[in-house]
């Protein structure tokens, strides 16, 4: 059970202090400051135990968020209160930063005590608690609307209200994926895995059952084998993906996800993250990285990478950034790239090149020089990777979305008169290629 | 520590004073950096227009940085452009290699690793300008490692400077030379230094310096400073108009003095005249180095530290002038003070214990010491913490004193309410350590009962030591052993998980040595061990001594036999496996004493949780207990549960003093011999430190087992051992060389004693049975034996049987054990003296222990033989010798030497079947020796032939020597 939580600045000021238990005394807060904050090494753990008190914190961009406890609590379950913490947050007042905490700290601590009753974890789904924790005061409730919370709130299905009334009745599914590689200098890909969401946004009316269908591997096989057509099972072996492993949002039907692998559910009000899931198998890598790097003398280095885009040509990627590390004893860089931005960012020690777009199926490169300064260090440069960044509009899993079925039995809308939008992004996570 | 603040100031001063700064932390250098730059600095030669902005927004750039990762990010910037700038297309002027050499600097005390610059900073040592050639040599002495190849460029930049003439490069020279501090550094300069130092037309700050530098180099690697000419003309720097100079020049020879000195005894004269016209200055007269009233403390630190490298001067113009001087800083102690300030009391106060240091370290006016131990009186309840800790501390050496100890005692009820009242832990221990050295007969028991009294809420770090103090304080000043066994039995009860293991040997071994005290010890133990809970030791002591004596009060009817063996019992479960071990012991005896419990205690034997313990030890002990109370006859128990008989006198030293003091005859008094607690000839060779905590551990020894006497702190001084100097005695060897191939026989013999032996080996171990046997018809008394041998060889005597006497007629056995750790030659030697007649003989022999002893025979085939034959081919691995056969040459009796010998003899492996051909392995605790021999004989020369080959010379050589004397 957490103790307490509290929200630090960059610098280890209190911005947010919330005790849950008596148990975690003011001087927690001065401990954390202390032994993590102003750690003369850095702490990397986001578990510390300091003086029979753990600390779980999460960092981001400045700012630090810190459960603490006493207890032996289940790790996994604070950083994902922390998590979902930190999304609340995001949905009420966009980023995480000192000033919009510091703006917003009466709302903070109403949100505080809402999700986190003496310590345990209550309901943190946005759209609910949007319906009675507002940013513009409180509006004069009716009795009958109290009511209604109440019951929503201790009901069965907490995340949603009843009597939601759209004139338009409307639904917008992302597919949002990275793919995460590395791959040696000779093109062999070493590591690689896609880890991806679903994040859905309805906008439909009364109670809806929803019905979502993907190309599961297991669900198309079955399906096959239920038709018991070969070909058909020989067809739909490409199309499918394999799931390692994937997690639902609380509406899910998860007993029914097991027996017979069908999500069905009845969706929350407004955007939401349906699930998330990871494969491993039959990744679409789409770009490839050649990199050719020679050291001529002690004094300079010449570097060529080559970038080859490897989808349909009629798409396109975009927000492309190729960052090519150099030397720590660099003096001087010369580039030369016949598409997009490139330039030699000191600071970050790194070559950093940019291109707005590209199609697939094309390729480009860049080659620089690179002066160095001789150095009494004997210590040979280490050749870190050279990472990527890009914004790609299809899967790299292959995941597609067969259907999304909206069952409402007591409204008079029927599957057909909900319109339904379907939108793949692939992003790059940790996309690296060693030289 | 805060204790040592009063040193503090002192050595800070040096460092606030620019040319004798010599050592500065790396963030004391940030700071002076960034406040350098931001043009706060003192230094003259910075004037404001030569600030470097680029410096100053960089670092206020770094200190504006919000995180950690931006200030990355800017330093990452920032060393790019300085790589660009550093390229070399362009030659960059003085003032911006300078700039960007101290960007670098800062980076890298940011912590931040900086692989190049160090050129551009060497190139700046070749400047003109002071600032550049400051930041130069402050990168080079921060930045530039000992094996870098810059150095010989570097080192050529110093020599300029050097020779330059301008003190204020030079001094910025040795500074360097100082505070890099290398070897390397040492090699190039240490040679001309001291000619800077004593040239006559040198300024005064470089003389500083370079004492300063010298001083350092010495430290370092004082192989490499050479001793000459100059060091007479530097102790005429004590003489030097400059203050600073004598400063500087005062830690240079007290050092250089430390190491040999004979060469600098002439520095006593000047610096006792120094010193004196220093204390009696007026306090203005010094002018800059008057600090808060205080006349040159530092320098009257100083000079009092090196005056106590030396003896007190004979000459006795001299000695009383010193004398005078540290009356007068005495006195001055006295005065009330001249300001309210710390500052003045704490350099008042350093010169007064510098100057009580060397009184002590003199030891001879007894007068000083008194007054000494006055003043510290005065001290000991000062309400500065810190006084009080040092005054104690003080103390501690002044009671070692003969002269002061007295004095010392007066103070013993402060000291004691010390103990009690004080808050600081170290000084309290300070008050225990101080007790411990006043201690003597005639306030040991006030001593002991308070030291027991605050053992009860002492801290527990220092538990153990007070432990190990009130129990050495009580058997060394015992009176009476009921109040020995009393104080020990109180130690057991108050902190008995301190009490070390010795400490109740010690207890039981005196209980059992005199029998006056075995009734009122088994009344103690008794009366202690009602209590409801005790501790384990305490069980321990109670067990063995109602076991040994329990019959002794016994006749008291609330002490009968059976409500003994209950109370034993009732803490039996509540113990560890060796208390219950030591207890079931105690029970078998209870059986021997009263034959009444004895259905009782075989019952308890009997249970199941005894019979079938899990530990095997008490297993093993119930049942062997069990049969021996069923089968044997009260005879045999009787004979089998004897009273222990008194441990040997010769294992306690202390006990031996115990008993002198017991006599009728007043010895001399044995006990002013004081023991050092901060021992004074530690105490010279500390003078760095004086403050130092002195570790001292004069009590592992405490029972002086292991028969050396302790080294180092002479607490125990060793009576016995030194009665028994022994007088030069003949070794007799003359059986010696016919144990070569055999064990058993007569050693020696003469009309008085005979001495046989008896010897098994296995491996590298080996036991000697030694039998005395007494040829005349009178008692040999006091009879002892003691053997002695090389460290290569470990032998432990059990002396289990030696009896002080031997009666005519009767034979004595005795066991040595014996260790071979490796190769040896010498032989123990086994000294033996008993009375006979009222006339002391001392008799030693040499024990028949030789290499070949620790042989084991190898078997081997005659190629093997061979193969290995010639593998210890090497010329140092063969011995051979050709010698006439003394014996007559019979194959049967060489082949049973070769076999006494302790190798296999090897038959069919050499062609010649006349030849003799053995192999084994001597084994040593260190290593393994193999051994291959070849004996040829020539029966027509009478000769034989004999060639050894092993693994090692000095064995080769040794077993040939041995062997060949036996044909």
């Amino acid at each position: 059970m957490i103790g307490g939580l509290f929200i630090y600045n960059h610098k280890g000021e209190v911005l947010i202090s919330r005790v849950y238990r008596d148990d975690i005394g003011r001087n927690a807060v001065d401990a954390f400051r202390v032994n993590v904050i102003h750690a003369r090494q850095q702490v990397r753990s986001p578990v510390t135990n300091i003086a029979r008190t753990s600390f779980f914190h999460v960092k981001r961009s400045n700012i630090w968020l810190a459960a603490v406890t006493k207890q032996n609590v289940n790790a996994a379950m604070v950083f994902e209160f922390l998590y979902k913490m930190c999304d609340v947050m995001t949905a009420y007042f966009g980023k995480i930063s000192e000033e919009n905490i510091k703006n917003n700290f009466v709302l903070i601590y109403e949100l505080l005590d809402e999700i986190l009753d003496f310590g345990y974890p209550q309901n943190s789904e946005t759209g609910a608690l949007k319906t009675f924790i507002t940013q513009q005061g409180i509006k004069g409730q009716t009795k009958e609307e109290q009511s209604q919370i109440t019951s929503q709130v201790t009901g069965q299905i907490g995340w949603r209200r009843e009597g939601i009334k759209y004139r338009r009745n409307e639904l917008f599914l992302d597919v949002l994926e990275s793919v995460n590689l590395l791959m040696s200098p000779q093109g062999q890909v070493l590591s690689a895995h896609v880890s991806g969401r679903v994040v859905m946004k309805s906008y439909l009316s009364g109670m809806p059952e929803c019905k979502f269908g993907m190309n599961d591997k297991i669900v198309i096989d079955k399906q096959g084998k239920g038709a018991a057509s070969d070909d058909a099972g020989k067809s739909s072996g490409k199309q499918s993906i394999a799931i390692d492993d994937c997690t639902f949002h609380q509406c899910v039907r998860l007993s029914k996800f097991d027996s017979e692998r069908s999500i069905s559910f009845i969706p929350p009000d407004g955007e939401y993250e349906l699930m998330r899931y990871r494969t491993t198998k039959d990744i679409i890598l789409p770009f490839r990285v050649i990199p050719l790097v020679r050291e001529v003398g002690r004094t300079k280095l010449e570097v060529k990478v080559v970038i080859k885009s490897n989808f349909k040509p009629s798409l396109l990627a975009q927000k492309i950034e190729v960052r090519i590390p150099t030397p720590l004893n660099t003096s001087g860089v010369q580039v030369i790239c016949m598409k997009g931005k490139a330039k030699y960012k000191a600071s970050e020690n790194a070559i950093v090149w940019k291109i707005k777009r590209m199609a697939g199926m094309k390729e480009s490169q860049i080659s620089a020089e690179i002066e160095l300064l001789p150095t009494n260090d004997k210590k040979k440069w280490a050749r870190p990777p050279i990472s990527m960044n890009f914004e790609v509009p299809f899967a790299p899993s292959g995941l597609k979305v067969r259907y999304l079925k909206v069952f409402e039995s007591k409204l008079n809308y029927s599957d057909h008169d909900v319109i339904k939008w379907v939108r793949y992004i692939g992003r790059s996570g940790i996309y690296e290629t060693r030289c | 520590m805060q204790h040592y603040g009063c040193r503090q100031p002192l050595n800070s001063k040096e460092e606030e004073n620019p040319p004798t700064c010599m050592e500065r932390s790396p963030t004391q250098l940030c700071c002076r950096l960034a406040r350098d730059v931001t043009g706060i600095s003192k230094m003259p030669a910075v004037s404001k227009g030569d600030g470097m902005r680029g410096l100053a927004v960089f670092i206020s750039d770094i200190r504006n940085c919000k995180s950690k990762e931006a200030e990355v990010k800017r330093i990452n910037k920032e060393l790019a452009n300085i790589r660009s700038k550093f390229k070399g297309d362009k030659a960059l002027d003085g003032y911006s290699k300078k700039k960007y050499v101290c960007k670098l600097l800062f980076i890298f005390l940011l912590g931040h690793d900086i692989d190049f610059g160090h050129m551009e900073a060497v190139n700046l040592l070749s400047s003109n300008k002071y600032t550049e050639k400051q930041i130069g040599y402050l990168f080079i002495s921060v930045l530039v490692n000992s094996n870098s190849d810059l150095i010989s460029l570097i080192n050529n930049g110093i020599k300029n400077d050097l020779a330059s003439r301008n003190p204020t490069f030079m001094n910025l020279a040795l500074h360097c030379i100082a505070n890099v501090g290398s070897r390397e550094m040492a090699e190039a300069f240490a040679s001309q230094i001291p000619s800077i130092l004593v040239a006559g037309d040198t300024m005064d700050s470089v003389k500083q310096s370079a004492a300063l530098c010298l001083l350092r180099l010495n430290r370092t690697s004082p192989d490499l400073v050479p001793m000459g000419e100059w060091t007479a003309r530097v102790v005429h720097l004590l003489n030097d108009q400059h203050l600073g100079v004598v400063t500087a020049a005062a830690s240079l020879i007290t050092t250089l003095a430390q190491k040999s000195p004979e060469d600098f005894k002439t520095s006593i004269s000047l610096a006792v005249a120094r010193l004196s016209r220093i204390v009696t200055s007026a306090s203005i007269d010094l002018q800059d180095y008057t600090y808060y009233f205080v006349a040159a403390p530092w320098l009257s630190v100083k000079l009092l530290r090196l005056l106590q490298c030396y003896p007190p001067p004979e000459d006795a113009a001299l000695r009383s002038r010193l004398t005078e001087c540290l009356e007068t800083i005495l006195n001055k102690a006295q005065e009330p003070p001249k300001s309210k300030k710390v500052q003045h009391s704490n350099a008042k106060n350093a010169v007064l214990f510098e100057a009580i240091a060397l009184i002590i370290h003199h030891d001879s006016e007894p007068t000083l010491l008194v007054r000494a131990c006055n003043q510290l009186g005065q001290f000991l309840q000062h309400r500065e913490t810190n006084l009080r800790y040092l005054a104690l501390e003080s103390m501690c050496t002044l009671a070692s004193s003969e002269f002061s100890h007295e004095a010392v005692k007066t103070h013993i009820d402060t000291v004691i309410n010390a103990l009690k009242t004080e808050r600081d832990v170290s000084v309290r221990q300070r008050a225990v350590d101080l007790l411990y050295a006043m201690c003597d007969r005639s306030n040991a028991k006030q001593i002991v009962a308070e030291m027991l009294s605050y053992l009860e809420n002492a801290d527990y770090s220092i538990r153990e030591e007070m432990v190990l103090k009130v129990a050495i304080l009580a058997e060394k000043y015992a009176v009476d052993y009921t109040w020995y066994v009393d104080t020990i039995l109180n130690l057991i009860r108050i902190a008995g998980d301190y009490v070390s293991e010795e400490v109740w040997y010690r207890v039981i071994q005196i209980v059992i040595n005199q029998d006056d005290v075995q009734g009122y010890a088994a009344k103690t133990v008794f009366e202690a061990l009602q209590a409801p809970a005790c501790h384990e030791n305490l069980v321990k002591v109670g067990g063995y001594i109602l076991g040994e004596f329990g019959n002794l009060i016994a006749g008291d009817s609330r002490s009968s036999p059976l409500v003994q063996f209950n109370l034993l019992h009732s803490k039996f479960h509540l113990c560890s496996v060796p208390t219950r071990a030591l207890l079931l012991s105690a029970y078998i005896k209870f059986i021997n004493l009263f034959p009444e419990v004895k259905a009782t205690i075989q019952d308890v034997l009997r249970s199941d949780s005894q019979l079938r313990n899990a530990d095997v030890e008490l297993q093993q002990r119930a049942i062997e207990y069990l049969r021996l109370s069923c089968i044997a006859s009260t005879d045999i128990l009787a004979t089998v549960l004897e009273e222990m008989p008194p441990f040997p006198e010769r294992e306690s030293s202390i006990l031996a003093k115990l008993k002198k003091k017991k006599g009728p005859g007043n010895l001399p008094d044995i006990d002013d011999t004081r023991w050092n607690v901060n021992g004074s000839a530690e105490h010279s060779e500390d003078t760095e430190s004086t403050n130092k905590v002195t570790p001292h551990h004069p009590f592992t020894d405490l029972l002086n087992l292991n028969s050396t006497p302790s080294a180092g702190a002479s607490l125990l001084v060793d009576v016995l051992s030194d009665i028994s100097t022994p007088a030069p005695i003949t070794v007799s060897e003359d059986n010696f060389s016919r144990f070569v191939c055999k064990n058993n026989g007569v050693i020696y013999e003469d009309q008085l004693l005979q001495i046989g032996l008896k010897a098994e080996y296995r491996q590298n171990l080996g036991r000697i049975y030694v039998f005395y046997g007494n040829k005349t018809s009178t008692q040999f008394l006091s009879f002892s034996s003691s053997v002695t041998s090389s460290d290569t060889l470990k032998t432990h005597i059990l002396s289990t049987a030696v009896d002080p006497t031997v009666d005519g007629g009767a034979q004595l056995q005795q066991v040595v054990n014996i260790e071979c750790l490796s190769d040896f030659t010498d032989a123990p030697v086994l000294d033996i003296q008993f009375r006979y007649g009222g006339t002391l003989q001392k008799i030693a022999v040499k024990l028949p222990v030789m290499l070949n002893k620790f042989f084991q025979p190898t078997e081997m085939t005659s190629q093997d033989f061979f193969q290995r034959w010639k593998q210890l081919g090497v010329p140092q691995q063969e011995v051979q010798t050709i010698f006439k056969a003394q014996h007559p040459m019979d194959t049967d009796v060489t082949n049973a030497k070769i076999l006494g010998f302790g190798v296999a003899l090897l038959i069919g492996v050499d062609p010649n079947p006349a030849n003799f051909v053995g192999a084994g392995v001597i084994h040593t605790k260190n290593t393994q020796v193999g051994c291959l021999l070849r004996l040829e004989p020539n029966t027509q020369a009478q000769m034989y032939r004999l060639t050894l080959r092993t693994s090692r010379e000095s064995v080769s050589q040794r077993l040939c020597d041995l062997l060949s004397d036996q044909f």
